[in-house]
């Protein structure tokens, strides 16, 4: 794998300002980065600040939301220092985004064709005729059939599988160097979303995309990506390589949300699960935000935030567990 | 085993949904020609229009001129719903009138429609301290009596032309378009695909004309027709209490005005009956184009 990363972000702080001095720490202080070829996992549960990372990413944050600091490089582009107008560029033609809802996600007023044919106008600076007969391509490469019709129909003549297909042929249109999925399966029923994944799995090694997935679906992780970033409250709280992590879990977060996984080997009366919910991003609990939550809680957790630091070769935790080469189990 | 035909499983042909390539707006356009009230409408408010287009060919009297020989005839062969005070040809002005009323409900309602969907779609887009500033203008002018301010800006100016006519109209009666329009786009900033949008790299610009417009058009078009009758109400009715615009241009409202007088308003029905027929009927035709356009542009409409 080469080196030099795709994508850098480091140290962003996304805060969301509610008013009467209430901030929200949506996203404090990350950073990872993103190789050419990779695809990343950015796995935590609702609220805990994944899609707002991905939003930053693309400076798609709206108010009352800022980000307040870091910076996010992008082929030695500081893409936070670029003019609204210079992001636009960058926006569907170096880093492409799908979402969630694929129900919604495309105008309902415009043809599926009109659709595509927009971005490969602005972007490519195609001329009609040729952007007719890219996005003809760009609608079988994602394996949808009779392109030609299809072209011509409306998003609510299509299926929610199908829609999520289109949305991926706009999204390679430009070819980007990096395709930042928000959930792109969570809408769709389970034979769809496997196809779904490997449409992406399939994209991604034509074009050399690198992927960064956001999910809550471990299942997910563990099929199709390279390496997981678990977050928590904003902060990133354990990185390793995909099967190092599920294998070798270290943050109890992280062993939280794999115990509350159905497993079929072990017949089990209840699933496990995290006691509590995420406190709201303008409320952590003093020290580790996890502390309220977290079964091994000690003393020290409530009272300062644990750094995130390596303790086996590229797996990052943030706990006072590990701290003096201690483990839990 | 025997398979009797009875087993056989019939399995019907399932309906084949519908593969024609129809637009939201093809199917409004389907959904509106259903309506007979809205098409009776259409080509009443045509036949008006034609009437007024082509009123030079369909009369050969000046309506301005007046001819104080002839003054508040009955009807004849030569004036056929007879002469005003003035001497002026009633049926001229019925037809170069319509010319007025149609010139000044539309363009106030154009005039209207660019203020409420620039503000509106500012408020909307934009929000924030934006959205707070044009929001509290619109409660300022709707807090305003309506005649009393667009009397008050007549008065003021004096000499009214049709070009006054319509900015007194279109200032005192943008809010509720603007408003309308804003609540639309607050609606469609939420939508995943502006998101979508946004995210292949479309500007605000862009966002506002072909993502917000086309989906918001609905409401829009509708509210704005039905305000084209208002316009035209307004102005009969300011005209008629001598505010609109003045003689010897003549109007509907101005006609009618001529009913002031107990002398024609007993004697001379001819007079004043067939503008304020025309006003009922243009206003009523219109009305039955703005309700269906409502129906038409309301997809849980084909459910009645």
């Amino acid at each position: 794998m080469n080196n030099q990363p795709v994508l850098d972000v480091s140290q962003l702080k996304t805060y969301f300002y509610l008013g009467e001095n209430r901030v929200a720490k949506a996203v404090d202080n990350i950073s990872f980065s993103i190789f050419p070829g990779e695809t990343v996992a950015l796995v935590g549960e609702s609220g805990s600040g994944k899609s707002i990372t991905a939003l930053s990413i693309m400076q798609l944050i709206n108010k009352p939301g800022r980000i307040v600091d870091g910076t996010i490089t992008m082929n030695d582009q500081k893409l936070l220092e670029l003019k609204p107008k210079q992001m636009t560029n960058i926006r569907g033609n170096d880093i492409a985004m799908i979402f969630q809802e694929p129900m919604t996600a495309l105008n309902p007023v415009y043809t599926i064709g009109s659709q595509i044919t927009e971005i490969l106008r602005k972007h490519k600076k195609m001329n009609k005729k040729d952007a007719h007969q890219e996005a003809i391509e760009l609608l079988k490469v994602v394996g949808i059939p009779r392109p030609k019709e299809i072209l011509k129909e409306y998003p609510h003549q299509l299926s929610g599988g199908m829609r999520q297909r289109v949305m991926i042929a706009m999204a390679i249109s430009c070819e980007p160097q990096l395709l930042i999925a928000d959930e792109p399966t969570t809408a769709l029923d389970v034979t769809i979303q496997a196809q779904i994944l490997d449409l992406m799995a399939e994209m991604q090694k034509k074009f050399q995309m690198s992927l960064l997935l956001i999910t809550h679906d471990l299942g997910v992780v563990y099929e199709y990506t390279d390496r997981v970033m678990v977050m928590y409250g904003g902060q990133i709280v354990e990185q390793a390589a995909t099967k190092e992590l599920l294998k070798l879990t270290k943050h109890p977060y992280t062993q939280g949300l794999l115990a509350s996984l159905p497993n079929l080997d072990e017949d089990v009366e209840r699933l496990g699960t995290i006691k509590g919910t995420v406190p709201p991003a303008y409320s952590f609990p003093h020290g580790c935000r996890f502390s309220s939550r977290c079964p091994y809680v000690m003393e020290k957790c409530t009272q300062s935030n644990p750094e995130l630091r390596e303790y086996d070769t590229g797996h990052f935790v943030r706990c006072y567990l590990y701290e003096n080469g201690g483990s839990i189990k | 085993m025997q398979t009797s035909q009875n087993n056989t499983i019939q399995i019907e042909s399932i309906d084949q949904p519908d593969r024609k390539h129809r637009s939201p707006l093809q199917l409004s356009v389907h959904r509106f020609l259903k309506n007979k009230l809205a098409l009776v409408g259409i080509i009443v408010l045509f036949v008006i229009i034609l009437g007024a287009i082509f009123a030079p060919y369909l009369t050969d009297h000046d309506p301005r001129k007046s001819n104080l020989m002839l003054v508040e005839q009955g009807p004849s062969s030569d004036n056929i719903l007879g002469t005003d005070a003035s001497g002026r040809d009633n049926f001229a002005r019925l037809l170069y009138g319509a010319r007025v009323s149609l010139t000044v409900g539309f363009s106030a309602m154009l005039f209207t429609l660019s203020i409420g969907l620039v503000l509106g779609a500012l408020a909307g887009y934009y929000g924030g301290k934006i959205d707070n500033f044009i929001m509290r203008l619109t409660d300022l002018v709707l807090a305003l009596p309506f005649l009393v301010l667009a009397l008050t800006i007549i008065a003021l100016l004096g000499k009214v032309t049709i070009g006054i006519f319509v900015t007194v109209i279109a200032i005192t009666s943008w809010p509720t378009l603007t408003r309308i329009v804003r609540g639309s786009f607050l609606s469609l900033r939420e939508q995943e695909f502006v998101l979508g949008a946004r995210a292949i790299g479309a500007s605000d610009f862009r966002i506002i004309f072909r993502h917000f417009i086309p989906n918001a058009i609905g409401p829009i078009i509708v509210n704005a027709t039905l305000m084209m009758a208002t316009m035209i109400i307004i102005e009969s009715a300011l005209s008629f209490i001598g505010f609109g615009i003045p003689q010897p241009t003549p109007t509907w409202g101005n006609m009618i005005s001529e009913a002031q007088s107990i002398r024609i308003l007993r004697y001379h029905p001819e007079a004043w009956i067939p503008p304020g027929v025309g006003i009922l009927v243009t206003v009523l035709a219109i009305n039955f184009i703005g309700d269906g356009l409502r129906d038409a542009f309301d997809p849980k409409s084909d459910r009645r």
